[in-house]
């Protein structure tokens, strides 16, 4: 039933820190991302300024979202579009599929389109009869090795030049050498370009819809989004609802922050603006437009405290950014959406229940939020979830217990202090120099040493210290008794009776977590 | 803002039990700076873990348990960037439920400080040269960097005390801690403690310093694996002004 529970996550999580490969292509790939961007951002006269309007505009957009999508809707029809809603992935995905029927289509060639990641548009399609082929040479990859991203931008961050040559032989039908990268995308080049001019449909994303023209925005590497737009003699667009924006001043702002933030480029190199389908006497263009406005949760987080969550335009600085993302790459979320964003994201769009584990992947560092073009503030909102979670009951009664009982006792500061005292007496066999040798299999932090107790608390040396002359120079230092406690003895009773509990956290802990 | 030249000190509940060296150093400072410094007894824990774990309710008990234990005081004074910053930001929202929590709250936030902005800010104090610092680097913990923009206060001390700063690669990545998420999801947390060790490691520095106990106790679970010495600020600087 659980999609990511804590047992799963923390199993991919330890396959993914054990992955050296993996390690260093993720250091690699987001150490550069970051790099460029703080060089991207330093070109904009103020970038700070910038980014406070750009929220404003997301923020205002959002507060009359229907109203813009109307706008939208109605010049992308004046310019000849067709424009379809969808309320979920299903809608979404069987408006495409009867499209794509109406015009006989077997074989659609797809721009990187996350929106499509997210309804699973290619497993649809296939089962529909229509072969889907990713032109994103990273989206490929990820197609041909039947995975999902490893990250919302660079979606094959995690193969190796042999896996890719691998693939690629299996594809072509024609052993591949890894070691001529030249040679290989050459090969995808010409696979590709075949798909290109076979194929009857072409679809993609939409990173902006502008309301004003009802134009959609590309953005794109690889030219692949231009010739999924204009060489097939269909193009259909998916569109998240939130993607909108008002006008094109708007839109440029947008861009402005997009790829900069993201890749750390000025603009993409190829942003594609597109409006309408082709007109008479064009020389190239699809015969016919369709825009899908894809809701799919979203507008059921407007007017929530998650209604921030909707500024996001995917360019994955969060991801770039965050520690925890650095560690574990994109598909131990078990999503397409990954880091911070795909943390917080997720669980909206499909439950908590179903992804107890996300909201609880982040050290709640801020580092997402330091870096977001919208200034997202998704610890926040992880906060909020984790809330949530103890509200819902997904987290489990023993912990909820345990935390209760925990909380309560640091309530009682008399309690807290023979508590802890028991446990000064109990660590004992346990002390090394550097904290509790505990073996590994009974400790809860894993291969990280516990701290032990200090032998007094400040509590118990302040009557010292606060008789420690202090305005003397060279005051002595207090000193550090090792002895017993004078409590120790009604400590250790009581501890006797708390070893079983303790005893019993560890196998209710053990338990929860092979849910 | 006032000089009241007399302060509380909350010492954070891991120092209390875990590294009560930390509140004795920072005790000390603040009376080489010239202040009275008093300790609550009853005083036991911010309420963080309970925050950022979703249990709202029982973070909100032990907000309002501190709340009626500090307000007496003219300045609250915190060994830990992350505890003060849970008091600074969190408290006025959390205490909402008490008729006028939020007002008090506020109140109490606008005179709580972390240790280093008090000694630099407040008191203006600035150690002597030590006849032999150690090269240090420092760690820049997330709470306290990013919620109160504070830094360049622990290095000021650092580098007025005699100590040479050998920054470390990015020294504003998370040391792995998160509070309950070391315990929730040890693995990944253990690898990120790794890499922030690993990178204080290679700048060749003496000690690794931080200002908040709960990064120090989270690094210190992997201090086997390094030769450094691995210390509050406090405690460092305490031994540098004797």
């Amino acid at each position: 039933m659980n999609e990511v529970s804590f047992h799963t996550f923390r199993a991919d999580a330890a396959l993914a820190i054990a992955n050296p490969h993996l390690q260093s292509a993720v250091d690699g790939a987001t150490l550069k991302f970051r790099r460029d961007r703080l060089r991207a951002l330093a070109d904009l006269p103020d970038v700070e300024a910038m980014r406070d309007h750009f929220k404003a505009m997301r923020a205002a957009t959002l507060a009359n979202l229907s109203e813009h999508l109307e706008q939208f809707e109605r010049q992308a029809l004046a310019a000849g579009a067709h424009v379809h809603w969808a309320r979920d992935a299903a809608e979404a995905t069987q408006i495409v599929i009867g499209i794509a029927r109406q015009h006989g289509a077997r074989l659609a060639v797809k721009a990187k389109s996350m929106t499509s990641e997210e309804i699973h548009l290619n497993a649809a399609l296939d089962e529909a009869g229509i072969t889907p082929v990713e032109t994103d040479l990273g989206e490929w990859i990820v197609q041909l090795a039947a995975e999902s991203p490893a990250h919302i931008v660079v979606p094959a961050l995690h193969k190796t030049r042999q896996q890719v040559a691998e693939l690629f032989t299996r594809e072509v039908g024609r052993p591949l050498s890894a070691d001529d990268i030249p040679a290989l995308t050459n090969e995808a080049r010409r696979a590709l370009r075949k798909k290109f001019l076979a194929a009857e449909i072409g679809i993609s994303g939409a990173n902006i819809g502008v309301a004003e023209t009802g134009s959609i925005v590309l953005v794109t590497n690889e030219g692949n989004g231009r010739m999924v737009s204009s060489v097939p003699p269909v193009h259909v667009a998916v569109m998240g609802v939130e993607k909108v924006c008002p006008t094109w001043d708007d839109a440029a702002v947008w861009l402005e922050l997009l790829a900069r933030s993201s890749t750390g480029q000025p603009l993409s190199v190829y942003t594609t603006a597109i409006t309408g389908p082709a007109r008479d006497g064009d020389a190239d263009g699809p015969r016919e437009l369709h825009i899908v406005l894809y809701d799919g949760g979203r507008s059921g987080m407007l007017g929530t405290g998650y209604e921030e969550v909707l500024q996001c335009i995917r360019c994955g600085a969060c991801l770039n950014h965050c520690p925890v993302y650095q560690e574990i790459a994109g598909q131990t979320y078990g999503h397409a959406y990954s880091g911070p964003i795909g943390a917080v994201l997720v669980p909206l769009l499909h439950g908590l229940e179903q992804y107890e584990a996300l909201p609880h992947a982040s050290s709640l560092c801020g580092a997402c939020l330091e870096v977001c073009p919208a200034r997202i503030d998704l610890p926040r909102m992880l906060l909020d979830l984790r809330a949530e979670e103890v509200a819902r009951g997904v987290i489990a009664p023993p912990e909820q217990a345990l935390e209760k009982s925990a909380a309560w006792l640091l309530g009682h500061r008399r309690l807290f202090g023979l508590l802890t005292d028991v446990g000064r007496v109990f660590q004992r066999p346990l002390l090394s120099k550097d904290g509790l040798r505990v073996p590994r299999r009974l400790n809860p932090a894993g291969k990280r040493r516990l701290p032990s107790l200090a032998p007094r608390s400040f509590h118990a040396l302040w009557d010292e210290l606060a008789a420690e002359e202090e305005a003397v120079a060279g005051a002595a230092p207090v000193k550090r008794a090792v002895r017993a406690p004078s409590r120790g003895r009604i400590a250790a009773v009581i501890g006797a009776s708390v070893v079983p509990l303790v005893v019993l956290w560890h196998l209710l802990r053990r338990r929860g977590g092979k849910r | 803002m006032t000089d009241p030249k007399r302060v509380a000190i909350m010492v954070t509940c891991m120092v209390d039990q875990i590294m009560p060296e930390v509140g004795v150093a920072a005790v000390r400072l603040l009376r080489r700076a010239g202040y009275t410094v008093e300790f609550p007894v009853e005083q036991t824990c911010c309420g963080q873990p309970f925050f950022n774990s979703g249990f709202r309710a029982q973070a909100a008990d032990l907000a309002k348990r501190s709340l009626d234990i500090f307000e007496p005081y003219d300045a609250v004074v915190l060994p830990g960037g992350s505890c003060a910053a849970m008091i600074r930001k969190e408290y006025p929202h959390l205490l909402e439920r008490w008729p006028g929590g939020t007002a008090r709250a506020e109140a109490l936030a606008a005179r709580t400080y972390e240790l280093s902005e008090f000694l630099v800010h407040v008191a203006g104090w600035e150690p002597a040269p030590a006849a032999r610092a150690p090269r240090v680097t420092y760690h820049d913990s997330c709470h306290m960097n990013r919620l109160l923009g504070l830094g360049a206060e622990s290095r000021a001390l650092l580098r007025a005390a005699g100590c040479e700063i050998v920054e470390m690669h990015e020294s504003d990545r998370c040391c792995g801690f998160g509070g309950l998420f070391s315990f929730r999801i040890p693995e990944v947390s253990n690898a990120m403690t790794q890499e922030k060790v690993r990178r204080a490691n290679t700048t060749g520095a003496e000690v690794l310093v931080s200002a908040d106990p709960g990064c120090l106790m989270q690094m210190r679970g992997f201090a086997h694996q390094t030769g450094m010495r691995l210390a509050h600020l406090a405690v460092l600087l305490e031994e540098l002004t004797r």
